[in-house]
Order: C-alpha cells, then structure tokens, then sequence
C-alpha cells in the first residue's frame, strides 16, 4: 500500500492544481514551496518504505499491492520492489525533490509555474510507477505516462529548439513503445500470463526459442530507445539540451534508466534464450555507443549537448554489463544506472546554473578561468566532471569497471573472444571519457577568464541544496559500494536462476 | 408453415422505423424543427431503453428456421438478440443520440430540409440495428443497403453544394460496386454450401469436398469486399475524404462511428459465425487490408490541413487497428473479435468527441474547418479546448487517453496472440505516424489564440460534455468497457 500512497500524493496535488489560481496557491513563491513540501513528502513516503524493506529477503517482492484489475485479459493491479527496483524508486524521488528545490529558487524561463509544477508531479507518477509495477500492462501503462509530461516541459520551457526537440523525442520514444508492447505481449502470450515475477520466476519455460528470440529482439529495440542505445539515441542529445534543467536531470537521471530496468526487470528474465541469442548484438551496439559517445563528446562546443551525449556513453556501459548475461555484468548495470543518474544529475544541475549565470552554454563564449571567477560553481563542476570520467573512489567508477570485468568472463554460452575485444573497447571508451571531460575542465573551470571584471553570483542556498545530497551520495556509493551491490546483487543471482 | 416472429426482440429497429415514419408525418404537419430533433431524440431514447430491458431479460431470437424444415440441422435464426447483438445496439443508438445533437444547430444553420434529414437518419440506424443482429447473409445484405442507401441521400442533402453531390455520387458507385463483388461472392457461398444461414453456412463449409474449397475461398474473400467498403478499409477507403467533407458534419460522425460499428459487427459476423473454418483464406487477406488501411490512412493523415480530411484519413488508419485482429484467423478468433469489438467501442467515444468539438467549432456557411482555426482554441473556450486535446491524445493512445492506450493494448495482444508478430510490428511503426498529426492539432489548440470564440449552442455543448465525460470515466476504468466486451463475445 506504501507505493499506491507514494504515487496518490503527487496525483492529488496535481489534481489539487486544477483549482483556478486566484484561489490556491496564487504567487510563485508558494507554489515552489508547494512542490517541495509534495515531492518532500513523498520523498519521505520513498525512504520510509526503504527503512520497511526486508532486506534480508531482497529477491522477494515486497510491500506488494495485488488486485484483480480486468479478469478478461488476465490483467492485475500489482506493485511492489525488490532490490534492484527500490534503488531506482528513492533515486527518482530524490532527483524530483531537488528538481523542485532548485526550480523554486531558479524557475524555468517561460513562466506559467503552475502547470510546469503539474507536469513534473505527473512525471513523478509516471516513473515511479514504471520502477514498482509488477504487471506487463500496468508497467507499459506508467511508462507511457511520461511522454506527454515531458513533452510538454520540452515544449514550453525548452531552448531555441524546443519544438523540433520535444517532436522528435516523443516520436522516437513512441515507436520504442510501440515495439515494445508487441515485443511484451508476444512473451506474455505465449507464457499465459502478465505478471512479471510470474514471468521471472519461471525462466522463459514454456516459450519456443523463436518466440523469445522474436520477444527479446523486439523488447530491446524498445527498450533501447529509451535507454539509449546507439543508433536509437539520436533523439537525446537534442532534447537534453532544449529541456530546462528540472527536464534534464530528470530525463538524464530518470528516464533514460527506464529503459535498463526494463531489459533487466522484464526482457532478460522472462526470455533468457532470447536474450543468449541477441547478446552479442547488442553488446556490439554497447561498444559502438560508448565510442561514439565520447568521440562525440570531444566534438561538442555547447556544455549540455556534450552532457548529453556523455550519457549515451555511460548508458552503453550499462547495456554491456546487461548483455554479458553474468550476475556480475547485471550488478554493474544496475550500479551504473545510479550512478549515472547522480552524477549526470548533478551535471545538469550545474550546466543550469552555468547557463543561468554565463547566459550561454557555449564552452567559447563561456571562457576559462571559473575556479577564478566563481570557485564554488567550479569546484562542484569539477567534481562532477571528475565522477563522471570514473575516478576510482567515486560512483562512477564501479558501474563501468565491474562491466569491463563482467565482459571479461560473460555468461558461458556467449563469444568470449568477442566480448573480451567489446572489453578492450570498452576500456579505450573509458580513457576516451576522461580525455572529453579533461579538456572541458582545461577550457572553463582553468585558463584565463574572457572578462576578468565581470562578477559571477555565487551559488544560492537552493543550488547548494540541490547539490549537496548528490555529490555526498555520489561519494558513500564511491567509497563503499557495497550499500548498492549489497541490495541488487540477492535479485540479480535469482535472476540468473535459469540462465546458468 | 407459418414462421412465428418475436416483435419484442426486434424492438429497437421498429421503434427506429415507427420514429423515422412519425417524424416525416411530423415535418409534414408543420411541427418546428427542434421539436423533431426533440422527437427523435427521445424515440431514440425509448429504443435504448428497449435494448437495456432486453439486455436484462432471456435472449431472443426469431425468425427461425420452422422446427419442420430444419432437417436434423441447428435452429438457424436470421434475427438473434445475443449480448454482441445488444452491446453493439446499445453502441450504435448512443452514437446516434450524440449525431442527433450534434444535427440540430447544422439544421439551421445550413439550412437542410429537417423533416427529411431525421428520416433519413432513423432509417439508416434501422438498418445499422438490424445488420447487427442479423444471422443470415441475405439479412446482413439487406440491413447494410438499409444502412446505406439513405446515406447517400443525407450526404447529398446540401443540393446547392457541388462537393456534396460529386461525394453523394461517389459514396454511391463505390457503394454499388462492393455490394455487387459481395452478392457474387454470396452467391458462391451459397452454391457450395446450399446455406444462407452463418450456422448452416459454416457447417457446409467445414466438410467441403476439396475440388469446392477454390469456390468457397473465392466467395469468402468477395464477401469481405463488401464489409470493407462499410469500413472504410483500403481499397475501399477513397470515397471517405470527399464523403466526409462533402457531407454535413454529422453525417460525417455518423459515417464514421455508427456506419463503421456496424460494417466491423457484420464482418465480425461474417467471419466469425458463417465462415470461421476459411480462416487460413481470409486471415491474411485481411491483415494485408489492415496494414495497409493503417499505413496509408496515417501518411495520407499527415499532409491534410483541415479538421474533416484530417478526421477522415484517421478514421480510415483507425479502421486499420481494428481489421488487424481479426486477421488471426480461425486461431484465438473469439479473443479477436473481441479484441475489435473492444477497440470499436473505445473509438466510438473518442472520435465522436472530436467530431462534437469541430461541429462547435465550425462557423455557419464555413467548410471545411482549417485545422489553424484551432489555435488557441483552449483559451478562447476551455472546455472544447481541453476536451479536442484529450481526445486526440486518446486517438493516439498516450496517458493521460488511458482508454486509448488500452484500446491499442488489446488490439496489440490479439494480433500478437494469433501469431501475427509482423502486423503487430506495422502496428507499432503507425502509432509513431499517428501520433504526429494528432499531437501537432492538440499543440494548436494550446497555441496563442487567435479569433473569436463561436457559440455552439446547447446540444453541441452536451454532446462534448457527454462525449468527454464518456472519455474520463474509460479512462479510469477501462476495464468496464474490456468486461462487457468480454463478456458479450465469449
């Protein structure tokens, strides 16, 4: 029931925001406060359940809700987590409780706060629906719940862009649903049912090999998509860069790992055959998106695109880990998946407040010589930057090597050659990643500033509230991973109960 | 022998025919127009009512085959009020409530004969009622001419408009041509099988001596001919764009909701009842009609730049999304049938609530309404406004049109169940295409306003509210609609 109260409070105060303004919540002011005490609130109802989970018992679903909801299509109203949801679920209440933290303070440039407030609780919705649904249906449903959302908050408040942006993101993330509701519901069908821990539990048993291989293929196109996965992603770099900053870390954060979830919360368990068959292709397409990732980094002169486009290397790392198969590989794509949303989280809250200040986020125009200039911004923007090149010590770090080591040994029905060359490419990905973020840091935060004289604000408390709690979590997973892989790694070897 | 007939179980269609009688007298007489829309509205009414009362009593089922003559057969009844038969009833005298609002302003101000307009209306439902509780093919032929032939005359009812006639003309020839491939086809079916009847008809055709089964499959396919015309299914679909603009908006809604509902009742029908065991032979003609409906409805959709072609080629692309279960053939066709049933229902709701929300947009003497004239709509009047968005977005099948999303869901699952991955796929890649247009028409609608806001009158404002309302509840609780389906075509 916990999770039906996390998703009620923000649906009601969206609902609640219907009211005319003149009677409720009238100024600015009070509605930011209004969206930080929801998403505060909530964020609360998602560490409490945290606090209530078992964790002895990770692999089990807990917290569960289970209706009847249509009896017909077999179709049921079921939530729950299980260690590698509950992760996500904190993570996208947190990300959104600082998303309005700093919107209060720094409101997007269009105005009309009353619905971007509105758009971003149902976004809220949407995804943490997505991570607790337990029910095919029920799943594409929330995922679905999204796009509009966020096609508006790229619409209305986006960059010079927006429009061709916001169009070309939902058309793109569309037609991944589209292949992905076939490719679910052909394994759903044939299985005879559309629970996913029923899925799981059984392994793919009962489903031919050429239907698994149909479903997987068509799930990981979908899924895909969203994730990104290169040649899928070029919707991203251009509606990460038009979004207004809240639109950003939350796609950033958010949304891209919907898309990893779902190949390991749904594609790999319910059709490992399928998953043996494409795992190459798609590790292939892993590879190809980390290089092509960072070379297109090192070509970027705008500070977001180049964010932009460093998430779709990060996220072929986690697609790697997917597709070597191993509990190793899995761990760190579900690893990678936090980290990666913390610390690109981090990095676009930061391109905001560089923008907002810089008026620009042209890395030329911008100039060097930060940490003179605003040593703060610099300082965190190092640090980010640092993270997100995978020092050893910060989040970063864990996700991308244990998906190296995972390719190193993948699952024994695959190409070890094949996956040890995805490795060393990997590995030449990862050098490539701090070349990119090196030579940002060289061009803004170091050198001589453009304008010696102008005076850069420094950082509100509100950016500093924002930040804080990334770069503090973005550190204690650095220093100890084990607070993640402790709760992933039980549902990741139950996962891999039929593929071994 | 004298064959008994149930007069209680024919209801609805009597009341329709004694209200289209009553009606003409009426405008004979004088009495003033709103009254006759009053009046109709109200035999429309009574007709629901009778359809609800049956729905909660015994099924019936007339005109049967003389327990005498029948020969060791099954009972074979030409008119059978099943729960398919009551659902699709309740469906179609909803739709035409709502068509029957939406009339009353573009009566006056178009200035169309009224006495003669309801008529027409009535008798068309009549045969739209009838064909959808038919049972023999001689009976679907003659209730789908009832449906249609008073058709071409509502269409063709602004005479001093050319548009209007040329698409009187062409619904006509397209009509007569499909209806004659379909009584040929027919008259196969019935030279193999002996059998008019659909029980008599699939039994005769389930033990066919081989050297007939290139007859039979020949007949099965040039009967489909005639249902796809009603639908509007390629390449039965070019008489929809000219005949929608041509036609006053609503006979436009009709044709594209009640006329529609009842081409997918009969050729579910059809196919389901009288020839399931050709699946193997019209499975796949119809999933090439269904992808290629959906395909060419949605590109043609994309470069239309008024409301009405707009509507038009949508509607053609949505007939493909529901042809497209039914082309699992014999395999899991009572899912499918379901399935389209499913879809037809949801549809219905949403397309009529954007036909309302044109009607009330469109100006006295304007046509067609150019899809600009929407900008700002939601500022200049909230309800239509919001309402056209959210029925787009239901017509796309995105949250928040939660029973859009699920009208695809069950499309999806029975085209996926009956192993037909490749449609399903087709499927996918058109939802992308329609999405485009609907959401370019819904971003206008939110756009800077511009001009000055009509006044749609009362009706055409309860026919949004009631269409919206509609909208809301389904997409909260989809599954009423899923659970009636479910239950009426097990």
């Amino acid at each position: 029931m916990i999770f039906l109260l996390m998703m009620a409070i923000p649906a009601c105060a969206a609902l609640a925001l219907l009211v005319p303004g003149a009677r409720l919540l009238p100024d600015d002011a009070s509605l930011g406060r209004f969206g930080i005490l929801v998403s505060g609130a909530t964020l609360l109802v998602g560490l409490s359940a945290a606090t209530a989970f078992d964790y002895s018992h990770a692999s089990r679903a807990q917290l569960a809700v289970n209706r009847s909801w249509e009896p017909s299509l077999g179709l049921r109203f079921h939530l729950g987590v299980d260690g590698i949801s509950l992760p996500l679920v904190v993570l996208t209440a947190l990300l959104t409780f600082l998303c309005f933290l700093y919107t209060h303070r720094h409101p997007p440039a269009g105005g009309r706060l009353r619905l971007f407030t509105a758009l971003l609780l149902v976004l809220e919705i949407g995804m943490l629906g997505t991570f607790v649904a337990l029910d095919l249906i029920l799943f594409f449903v929330f995922f679905e719940v999204v796009l509009i959302p966020m096609f508006a908050v790229i619409l209305l408040w986006g960059g010079p862009g927006r429009r061709a942006a916001a169009t070309k993101f939902i058309l793109y993330t569309l037609l991944g649903s589209g292949l992905l509701l076939a490719g679910m519901l052909l394994i759903a069908v044939n299985a005879g049912t559309l629970d996913m821990t029923e899925l799981a539990r059984r392994h793919g048993a009962g489903v031919s090999h050429g239907v698994q291989v149909a479903g997987f293929l068509l799930m990981m196109l979908g899924f895909g998509v969203k994730a990104p996965m290169w040649p899928l992603h070029t919707w991203l770099p251009d509606a990460h860069t038009e979004a207004p900053t809240a639109g950003s870390v939350l796609l950033a954060g958010v949304l891209l790992k919907m898309g990893t979830y779902g190949l390991v919360r749904i594609a790999l368990p319910s059709a490992p055959d399928g998953a043996r068959s494409c795992a190459l292709a798609l590790g292939l397409l892993a590879v190809i998106g980390i290089v092509y990732g960072a070379l297109a980094c090192l070509a970027q002169t705008d500070l977001k695109r180049m964010i932009a486009y460093s998430s779709v290397g990060h996220m072929g790392f986690v697609l790697l880990g997917i597709a070597t198969l191993t509990p190793v590989g899995v761990n760190a794509a579900l690893f990678g998946n936090i980290a990666h949303g913390l610390i690109t989280g981090l990095l676009f809250f930061l391109a905001g407040s560089i923008k907002e200040r810089y008026g620009t986020g042209d890395l030329e125009r911008i100039g060097g010589g930060m940490l003179g200039t605003a040593p703060r911004l610099a300082s965190f923007l190092t640090f980010a930057s640092v993270a997100s090149l995978g020092l050893p010590g910060l989040a970063g770090f864990w996700g991308e090597m244990l998906a190296l080591l995972g390719a190193y040994r993948p699952d024994a029905g695959l190409s070890r050659p094949a996956f040890v060359t995805f490795m060393a490419i990997g590995g030449l990905g990862a050098v490539l990643t701090a070349a990119y973020f090196l030579r940002l840091l060289s061009r803004i935060t170091h050198g001589r500033p453009r304008d010696a004289t102008a005076v850069i604000a420094a950082p509100s408390a509100y950016e500093y509230a924002a930040w804080v709690p990334l770069v503090a979590l973005t550190l204690l997973v650095g220093l100890w991973p084990k607070t993640l892989l402790a709760v992933t790694s039980g549902p990741v070897r139950a996962l891999f109960g039929g593929l071994g | 022998m004298i064959q008994g007939i149930d007069y209680l179980a024919t209801l609805p269609p009597i009341l329709c025919a004694v209200a289209a009688v009553v009606v003409l007298l009426a405008d004979a007489f004088d009495l003033p127009r709103r009254w006759l829309g009053a009046l109709t509205c109200g035999f429309l009414v009574a007709a629901l009512v009778a359809v609800i009362a049956l729905a909660a009593g015994e099924r019936r089922r007339t005109f049967c085959v003389p327990s005498g003559l029948r020969g060791g057969g099954p009972r074979s009844c030409s008119y059978v009020t099943d729960d398919f038969t009551l659902l699709f009833q309740g469906l179609v005298l909803v739709a035409a409530v709502i068509v029957v609002l939406l009339s009353l302003r573009t009566i006056d101000t178009e200035d169309l004969p009224a006495g003669e307009y309801h008529f027409l209306l009535l008798s068309a439902l009549v045969g739209a009622l009838a064909l959808v509780a038919a049972r023999d093919l001689v009976t679907l032929v003659v209730a789908l001419e009832t449906l249609s032939l008073p058709v071409f005359a509502l269409v063709g009812l602004r005479r001093q408009d050319g548009v209007a006639t040329e698409a009187a003309l062409k619904l006509f020839l397209v009509s007569v041509v499909s209806t004659a491939v379909m009584l040929f086809g027919i008259s196969l079916l019935y030279g193999v099988t002996g059998a008019m009847h659909l029980d008599r008809l699939s039994a005769g055709l389930h033990g066919l001596p081989a050297d007939l089964k290139p007859v039979a499959s020949a007949g099965a396919i040039l009967v489909l001919a005639g249902f796809a015309f009603k639908v509007a299914a390629v390449p039965f679909h070019f008489w929809a764009p000219d005949v929608y603009q041509g036609a006053p908006l609503p006979v436009a809604a009709f044709l594209s909701v009640v006329s529609k509902a009842a081409g997918f009742a009969g050729l579910a029908i059809v196919v389901g009842l009288g020839m399931p065991s050709l699946g193997h032979v019209w499975g796949p003609v119809l999933a090439v009609l269904a992808a290629a409906t959906m395909t060419l409805g949605n590109l043609m959709a994309l470069r239309q730049g008024t409301a009405i072609r707009l509507l038009a080629w949508s509607s053609v692309a949505q007939s493909g999304y529901m042809l497209a279960p039914l082309a699992v053939g014999e395999r899991r066709l009572p899912e499918a049938v379901a399935a389209t049933v499913a879809y037809v229902a949801l549809y219905a709701v949403m397309n009529l609530g954007a036909f309302a929300v044109v009607a009330a947009v469109q100006r006295s003497g304007e046509t067609p309404v150019t899809l600009d004239r929407f900008r700002g709509l939601a500022r200049r009047d909230p309800l239509s406004g919001t309402a056209l968005a959210f029925f787009l977005i239901c017509l796309a099948g995105l949250p928040p049109g939660v029973m859009g999303l699920f009208a695809k869901v069950v499309v999806f699952r029975a085209t996926v169940a009956g192993d037909v991955t490749w449609l399903a796929v087709v499927m996918a890649v058109n939802t992308v295409i329609g999405l485009y247009y609907y959401l370019a028409w819904a971003v206008r609608v939110f756009g800077p306003s511009e001009g000055e806001a009509t006044r749609p009158g009362l009706a055409v404002r309860a026919a949004i509210a009631a269409t919206a309302a509609g909208a809301l509840v389904l997409s909260v609780a989809p599954q009423l609609v899923l659970s009636a389906v479910a239950a009426a075509t097990a």
